[in-house]
């Protein structure tokens, strides 16, 4: 079996209680790092760990929270993103609906490591049963002492607040959600300044997943570097990966980094293969934005070398033959899925979900959806092809946030690597347009 | 269909509650109360109105636009009347791969609306809504704080009929 760090006690009964889960250990890096250590010694080991941004970004957790401005006299701030809503992703969802002591373990020792004394689980607004469990939770943890003035005799102060969302994914980028947290409606602010210098309130903030957090009492227990052993080069410890599609077993699963596409795929321990009967077409390996990859490029690279489940691996290629970790939103599709079609609704999503604010996305994820819709129905031609790859290369990098490259990713690289699909859509309308229709390959044009 | 309301006011533990919201913030940032205050409105009255927007903002002591404003921004509150009951089903990737289309399609025929409609009744109200972050266990609809997982044909006649009792 695999090492499990966030998920070894989540099937035991009981598990979301202060009880159950002090029982297995839980709350023992709150006493370890409160006690024994320094805030700057917490931060050393989350370096020493290499666990990298668990939202999507992985970027290294450790390496983010030393860009915290600390000036005096100035509260600090952190931030937990659970604003889950990247297509293909729940692993935070069921997280926390499972193991709410977790996180709020995570979040007791980072906000001591960061300096900050009052903290924020900023949840999607769709989860408010989820809102409701990490609230009872932190009320457990205030009870026993863990939370609230003078922690365990320690003199430090920690409150944790539960935020909720309203629906609405752009609030799963940094500032955006920050925004949010203020009141307001969820427009990404320009960079610099870096939340690190200006963040919440316009004082210093980290904001971190849910997941890299609920790594740290892990991490503070077993030490930094016992974290790193596991994995694959930079790709360190273990990543929570939602499965969902056309596979028999669709669920989260935590793996080590470092497991073959294949095994995650096909193994019995994890997504079990592809659903009876079916075979495989193509997969989203970290949530809808990232690009699609076509059957032979999924369990093997264009190299011919084995695709691993590491961040290096799977963006092996770059974006001609390669994609992304991401947030490990593993989406399979059999031969049963209609590519054109799945790409004009994830565009129906970013044009949905488009803060506005910048030109090129509020615009170019609409004239993406139109263009889409009408390929999908029949009535496109070949220009609108390449028209949407156009599209898309003048909204990437164009805007104030990645929500423009998100949207731009998923439509081009499906034109990479399906653009018959698209072709025989234009062909073939009538045969396009049959309820169920899927291109089957060159065999289908006959 | 729930009316819009004449006397605006929260239910006394909800004015409890809200004064216990405002309080979690640092002094002069009870604005970050304001999507709390607005999930804790639609709660009581069920969609928020004019009405009930300009007394959140006089609980905030913000400028009614500045509730404005957000409340158009964020797709979970309702700013007309709803149902007694709200379907919000996810019409995103991974839930139509499941089938997700003819459930939800199935759902509409069944309730004899159209996304965004109410039933004359006005038990139901049906919204498209995008990805409820249950993508492994879809097709997905949520009533309220409930999570209806793994829907066929099948289980949206049964979860109808029971709350049509």
């Amino acid at each position: 079996m695999a090492k499990k760090i966030l998920t070894e006690y989540i099937n035991v009964p009981g598990i979301d209680t202060f009880e159950v889960y002090r029982k297995h250990g839980g709350y023992t890096a709150v006493e370890k790092a409160l006690k024994t250590m320094t805030p700057e010694e917490v931060v050393e080991e989350a370096k020493k760990s290499g666990v990298r941004g668990r939202g999507g970004a992985g970027f290294p957790m450790g390496m983010k929270w030393s860009f915290l401005a600390k000036p005096e006299g100035v509260p600090r701030y952190l931030v937990c993103n659970a604003d889950e809503s990247e297509p293909g992703t729940f692993k935070d969802h069921h997280l926390m609906k499972e193991l709410p002591h977790l996180l709020i373990e995570g979040m007791i020792v980072s906000s001591f490591a960061l300096g900050a004394h009052k903290s924020f689980i900023y949840v999607r607004g769709e989860l408010m049963y989820v809102i409701r469990i990490l609230e009872k939770a932190i009320e457990e943890a205030k009870e026993k002492g863990f939370l609230g003035k003078n922690i365990l005799g320690t003199g430090y102060d920690l409150e944790l607040v539960v935020q909720p969302g309203g629906g609405a994914y752009i609030c799963g980028e940094e500032t955006a959600l920050l925004e949010s947290l203020e009141g307001k409606r969820g427009n990404p602010r320009n960079k610099p300044p870096f939340p690190a210098i200006k963040g919440l309130y316009q004082s210093p903030t980290v904001v971190n997943n849910v997941e890299s957090i609920s790594n740290m009492p892990w991490i503070i227990n077993n030490g930094g570097d016992a974290y790193a052993a596991i994995g694959v080069g930079r790709s360190t410890g273990t990543k929570l990966i939602s499965a969902s599609g056309h596979i028999r077993k669709p669920g989260v699963y935590e793996i080590e980094l470092g497991v073959s596409v294949d095994e995650f795929l096909n193994s019995d321990e994890y997504c079990g293969g592809v659903r009876d009967g079916h075979y495989l077409k193509a997969l989203v390996a970290g949530g809808s934005s990232v690009p699609i990859l076509p059957a032979h490029l999924i369990t093997k690279t264009a190299n011919g070398e084995d695709r691993l489940m590491t961040y290096e691996s799977l963006s092996d290629g770059g974006f001609a033959t390669g994609s992304m970790l991401g947030s490990g939103g593993f989406i399979v599709f059999d031969e049963t899925a209609c590519i054109v079609r799945n790409t004009w609704n994830f565009s129906r999503f970013y044009h949905h979900e488009s803060c506005g604010q910048c030109s090129p996305c509020r615009e170019g994820t609409g004239w993406m959806e139109k263009v889409l819709h009408r390929l999908e129905h029949g009535h496109g031609s070949m220009h609108d092809i390449d028209l949407l790859v156009d599209i898309s290369k003048k909204i990437e990098g164009n805007t104030i946030c990645p929500l423009g490259d998100a949207a731009a990713w998923p439509v081009a690289s499906a034109i990479r690597h399906f653009r018959e699909e698209f072709e025989w859509h234009v062909t073939h309308p009538h045969e396009a347009t049959q309820p169920g229709a899927v291109y089957m390959g060159s065999a289908a044009l006959v | 269909m729930t009316e819009a309301p004449n006397t605006v006011a929260f239910t006394p533990d909800r004015l409890a509650k809200s004064k216990e919201i405002i309080a979690r913030y640092p002094e002069g940032r009870q604005k970050s109360a304001l999507l709390p205050l607005l999930h804790l409105a639609q709660e009581q009255w069920g969609w928020v109105s004019p009405e009930v927007m300009d007394y959140v903002a006089e609980l905030l002591s913000i400028l009614p636009i500045e509730v404005y404003e957000v409340a158009t921004f964020y797709t979970m509150f309702h700013l007309d009347p709803v149902g007694k009951h709200v379907i919000e089903y996810c019409r995103t990737g991974p839930c139509c791969l499941m089938g997700g289309e003819d459930v939800y399609g199935y759902l509409r025929e069944k309730l004899g609306v159209e996304a965004g409609q109410t039933t004359a009744d006005g038990k139901f109200t049906v919204k498209e809504v995008e990805c409820l972050a249950a993508c492994g266990w879809g097709p997905v609809f949520q009533i309220r704080e409930k999570y209806y997982m793994n829907l066929t044909r099948e289980r949206v006649d049964e979860i109808i009929d029971e709350l049509s009792k």
